[in-house]
């Protein structure tokens, strides 16, 4: 963990209440992908966790969905603002695991993370298969990024106005992979961990008091016992996950 | 040179900041964020008998000035942190630490408190009876003057170190409460704990928290803590150690003057994890502002 005063280079939607947020920054946000940075706000009392999407020399960029206060008062930021926050937060995904063709699933605004890991997947030499999950399609977002950095990209629209019809796990159908890295929402992960017949990791959200592991504010059972989101995690790997019934 | 140093139940400690119960782990891992022997102590996370896995989530909810948490005592239980988390501590931390106890019967605080006195490492036992967030057990004892008495010569007969005893300000009469600690042996008080609290999500129209409610804490709740650390200071002749919502060099010497003998932080070290580290360094700076030398001289110096 890291403290640094970071500035506002650009800041602007890139759907319907999801932004993108690139930063300046003097030290490298994280060490690894699906790492987070925990940002301080004028005015509220308990930091903001956010994945890091994107870290590349001195720029970070975050994606964050408007759902309350703190991603509110984001979102009104202009460029050239500054935010002091804790960075590379978090244990992120082990690239290690990934094989040859990963398979990285993502549910709305969880996408973000994957992109940073499927960057680094495709500098191993992988070629990574991204799947990404959107309620319609004016949500989609990142899919020509994605397919950018040289990976096979899916998407599945709930209402089928993009891609497949249906939840993401209905896209995966189709797919074969290696490996499973997944990102989004309880309900998603929970659905692509029931699908997934090899190993995976999974990123999970929490609710945090610090996001450093003091105030076990974000503990979830596991198979090892209580495990912080917010320091053992987000990442936990597959056979490590207990669902809560 | 400004002394900070300050006496606790007859320790010395460099300096009066303590990070409270809760809000700092078992410290090893504040290690990885700064050299956590700057500290004057820290009071270790509320452990129980048996392990507990504490409360469903969400367990954390914010507010103006604050927080709420329902995190519900999770802990690994007495024996692993002997085994487990105070090795660790030893590696990092070298000055004896608080251990915060809690319960659920007077048998549970005796047999937690029992153990740990049998280990060096730990100077203090502060005795929590008044965790607003588990049932049947915890703040029971916080509530009622004889059941407190009840859980302090329970724990006073158990051990040789000096037992402070963690209130509750969820009461009515909050010097009843001290001066009944007192009287059953106690060598210090602690205050505030968490004031009960909630939250209600406006989207689902459901408390916020899966406990519903919390316990409030932050700079909103300072002004309270600060009215009980002075009614309590002058009401009983052991020392007080004052915490609620401390979160500047300023606010450690307003709970002094309001007769704290030592100050716990709290919440703030969860908004920002070097807190403790930063109030430690202001204070000098802060004291010579004021006019003081020795910190130990403004001690209750509001009583007048």
């Amino acid at each position: 963990m890291e403290q640094g005063i970071f500035t506002v280079i650009e800041n602007a939607p890139i759907a319907p209440g999801t932004y993108r947020m690139v930063l300046a920054c003097d030290t490298p946000p994280v060490t690894a992908p699906g790492q987070f940075v925990n940002i301080r706000l004028p005015g509220l009392f308990l930091r903001r966790p956010i994945s890091v999407c994107d870290a590349e020399g001195d720029r970070l960029t975050l994606l964050y969905k408007t759902v309350g206060r703190g991603t509110e008062q984001m979102a009104a930021m202009e460029p050239g603002q500054t935010l002091e926050m804790l960075t590379g937060l978090g244990n992120g995904f082990t690239l290690a695991d990934g094989g040859k063709t990963p398979l990285l699933v993502g549910g709305g605004v969880g996408a973000a993370p994957l992109y940073l890991l499927a960057k680094k997947l495709v500098a191993g030499g992988a070629r990574p298969h991204v799947a990404l999950g959107f309620n319609r399609a004016d949500e989609v977002f990142y899919t020509e990024r994605f397919a950018a950095l040289g990976a096979d990209v899916t998407v599945a629209t709930a209402d089928g106005s993009v891609g497949v019809k249906g939840l993401v796990t209905d896209a995966m159908a189709e797919l074969s992979y290696s490996y499973v890295y997944a990102c989004g929402p309880e309900a998603m992960l929970r659905a692509v961990w029931e699908r997934t017949e090899g190993d995976g990791q999974f990123s999970f959200e929490a609710r945090m008091g610090c996001g450093f592991g003091a105030c076990m504010g974000c503990t979830r059972e596991t198979v090892n016992g209580p495990r912080r989101v917010c320091r053992d995690g987000p990442v936990f790997r597959k056979e490590e996950i207990l669902w809560r019934t | 040179m400004a002394d900070l140093s300050v006496d606790l139940c007859g320790i010395r400690l460099d300096n009066p900041v303590i990070p409270a119960s809760g809000t700092f782990g078992y410290g090893y891992e504040f290690a990885d964020y700064y050299d956590i022997d700057c500290l004057g102590t820290f009071s270790f996370k509320g452990t129980t008998r048996q392990p507990r896995f504490g409360n469903p989530q969400p367990r954390i909810a914010e507010c103006t000035g604050g927080m709420l948490n329902a995190v519900g005592l999770q802990n690994p239980g007495v024996d692993r942190v002997i085994s487990e988390e105070l090795p660790r501590l030893a590696k990092v931390f070298h000055k004896p630490v608080m251990a915060n106890v809690s319960g659920f019967s007077v048998e549970d605080y005796a047999y937690t408190c029992r153990k740990l006195d049998e280990q060096p490492q730990v100077g203090w036992l502060e005795v929590n009876i008044s965790c607003p967030n588990v049932h049947g057990g915890g703040m029971i004892f916080g509530t009622d003057p004889d059941a407190a008495s009840s859980v302090v010569r329970a724990v006073k007969a158990v051990t040789a170190k000096p037992v402070i005893v963690k209130l509750t300000p969820n009461v009515t009469d909050i010097v009843a409460m001290a001066r009944a600690c007192e009287a059953a042996g106690a060598d210090g008080i602690s205050l505030i704990n968490t004031l009960q609290a909630m939250r209600i999500d406006l989207r689902t129209r459901r408390p916020l928290l899966a406990n519903i409610t919390g316990g409030l804490s932050g700079p909103a709740v300072f002004p309270v803590a600060l009215r009980m650390v002075y009614q309590v200071s002058r009401a009983v002749r052991i020392p007080v150690v004052g915490m609620g919502g401390v979160s500047s060099a300023e606010d450690v010497i307003e709970m002094m003057l309001a007769g704290a003998s030592a100050v716990e932080v709290g919440a703030a070290n969860l908004a920002d994890p070097f807190a403790c580290r930063d109030i430690i360094a202001a204070l000098p700076g802060t004291m010579e502002k004021y006019g003081i030398q020795d910190l130990r001289d403004i001690i209750g110096g509001a009583h007048g």
